[in-house]
């Protein structure tokens, strides 16, 4: 049998929840599939007061956040969650396949599809990289904050991004102890904020490092560190061993576009977010008609431009099924403005430049 | 290994229960992945891999990267890392592809 929803959210984060509130709250049945045990996606592990504008909940710890942005609609009989359902197909008829919970092939046939699959972190080549124990910064965070697991007893970081300074205060937080954190750039890329708890703690950051190799037979038991020269060559000579039982990867994340190549969007290539991502237009639809990206997936950036981008599809989405939402056009622009102010100034200069990359200048365009 | 005394987290485990891997009697709590489970237990290699038999084990604990896949109630490739924990479960380290039986 197939279902036929008028809105299939794929991904159940910031993104995919907020359009899931704009789309259920115009009245649209909607379901929306995540392959996670809770609904959430990266926040659920996040323990930290958040940045980023008030609108989007900066200040509030991230897993509180899921339940906010359901707390409209949760009780809305337009709205289906399915956990544990992975999306794992799109055929040229519109047909949506997932898999439920390990157990059953799915078949939906929207209206309408929002694709928030967010993205996965990416790692880097050393010997042993494959070695258990050596894991994403974001999987840690998952196992010590969701579950209350420790990873290990002291643990090496690899990337000074906000990612690996977050992630290495958390350890410190559940009683792991960091041995360093390692840093290709002559510079820390995170916010001064998480840098500067990481100094009070006295856990080193050592910049023009990297990672040589993981150490251990079955697991890891240490690592090799060394410097690295103007072309990132390890200098020879400055190797040194690291004590560690665990190694965590916060290099970066890879958005997980799969889908959208499946339904033949228009790609592009785009280092400022991490991969290939769909061309878009201002209302976050894509190159196939109905199909609309939102959140990390379009390009790697953080939860407040994933919760506008959510809603931003959502609106129009809701809009273009002919519901009727008051106040549309001024909605859509305020949000879109919102875009353009958390872009704004040298943090968000990346970010804009990616996004110029994947501009497809919409008709339907509003305002 | 759990962590306990979290400054700011509450951890809310489901029931405790128990389970098998590689046919020893282990315990951990309903509804955590089963991953979860054996890390608390010091289990870290899940797999070996199919090609060069090396060890593998948790990486991304969101379903997509294939590192974590064991044999569960003796169905292969289960992604452990998103797997709920049941009583009674039999887990055990995967070689290579896996079987069907
Ligand atoms: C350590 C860390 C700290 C951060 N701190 C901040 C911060 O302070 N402020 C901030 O604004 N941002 C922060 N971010 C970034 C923020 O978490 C992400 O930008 C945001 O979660 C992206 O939202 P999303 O909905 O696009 O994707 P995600 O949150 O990744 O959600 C995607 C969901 O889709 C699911 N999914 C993927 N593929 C499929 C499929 N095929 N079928 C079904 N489901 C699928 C995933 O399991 C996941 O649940 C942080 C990120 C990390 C890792």
């Amino acid at each position: 049998m197939i279902a036929t929803p008028e809105v299939l959210i794929v991904g159940g984060g910031p993104a995919g929840l907020a359009a899931a509130r704009e789309t259920v709250g115009a009245g649209c049945d909607t379901v929306v599939l995540d392959d996670a045990l809770e609904p959430g996606g990266q926040l659920v592990k996040q323990t930290h007061k958040f940045f980023g504008s008030e609108m989007e909940y900066a200040g509030v710890r991230g897993i509180k956040i899921p339940e906010i942005l359901l707390r409209e609609v949760s009780d809305s009989p337009k709205l289906k969650i399915l956990l544990r359902t992975t999306a794992s197909g799109y055929y040229e008829d519109g047909v949506v396949t997932a898999i439920f919970q390990d157990k059953k092939v799915l078949k939906f046939k929207p209206k309408k599809l929002i694709i928030a699959t967010g993205a996965q972190e990416k790692t880097i080549l050393f010997p042993n990289n494959d070695m258990p124990g050596v894991y994403g910064a974001g999987a840690v965070q998952t196992l010590m904050n969701v579950y209350g697991v420790a990873p290990g007893t002291r643990g090496l970081m690899i990337g000074a991004g906000n990612i690996g300074l977050i992630v290495s205060y958390q350890l410190r937080q559940a009683g792991i102890a960091v041995a360093a954190v390692v840093e290709a750039l002559d510079r820390i890329g995170g916010y001064w904020v998480h840098a500067s708890k990481i100094a009070r703690l006295k856990i080193p950051i050592l910049t023009r490092h990297t990672i040589i190799e993981a150490l251990g037979e079955e697991n890891v038991t240490g690592a090799i560190i060394a410097q690295i020269d103007d072309n990132w060559l390890p200098i020879p000579g400055t190797e040194r061993e690291i004590e560690c039982d665990f190694i965590c990867l916060a290099v970066g994340l890879s958005p997980l576009s799969d889908l959208f190549r499946l339904a033949e969007c228009e790609m592009v290539f785009v280092p400022e977010f991490g991969g290939d991502v769909p061309l878009r237009d201002t209302n976050m639809e894509t190159s196939t008609k109905g199909i609309y990206v939102a959140g990390d997936v379009g390009g790697i950036e953080e939860a407040s431009s994933a919760i506008i981008e959510g809603a931003l599809a959502g609106i129009s989405t809701a809009f273009s099924l002919g519901k009727n939402i008051p106040d549309y056009e001024r909605r859509n622009r305020e949000l879109r403005d919102e875009l353009v102010s958390l872009r704004s100034g040298p943090v968000g200069e990346h970010i804009r430049s990616g996004i110029a990359k994947c501009r497809i200048s919409a008709k339907t365009e509003v305002g | 290994m759990r962590i306990e005394n979290h400054p700011i987290l509450e951890f809310k485990h489901g029931k405790k229960v128990g389970f098998t891997f590689e046919g020893e009697e282990l315990s951990g709590y309903e509804g955590e992945p089963i991953a979860a489970a054996l890390h608390d237990h010091g289990v870290q290699v899940l797999r070996y891999s199919i090609r060069h038999n090396r060890p593998r084990g948790f990486f991304c604990a969101i379903g997509h990267c294939s590192s974590c896949l064991m044999e569960v109630d003796g169905i292969p490739n289960v992604r452990v890392c998103t797997e709920p924990l049941a009583a009674g479960m039999v887990v055990r380290r995967q070689r290579g592809k896996g079987e069907l039986r």
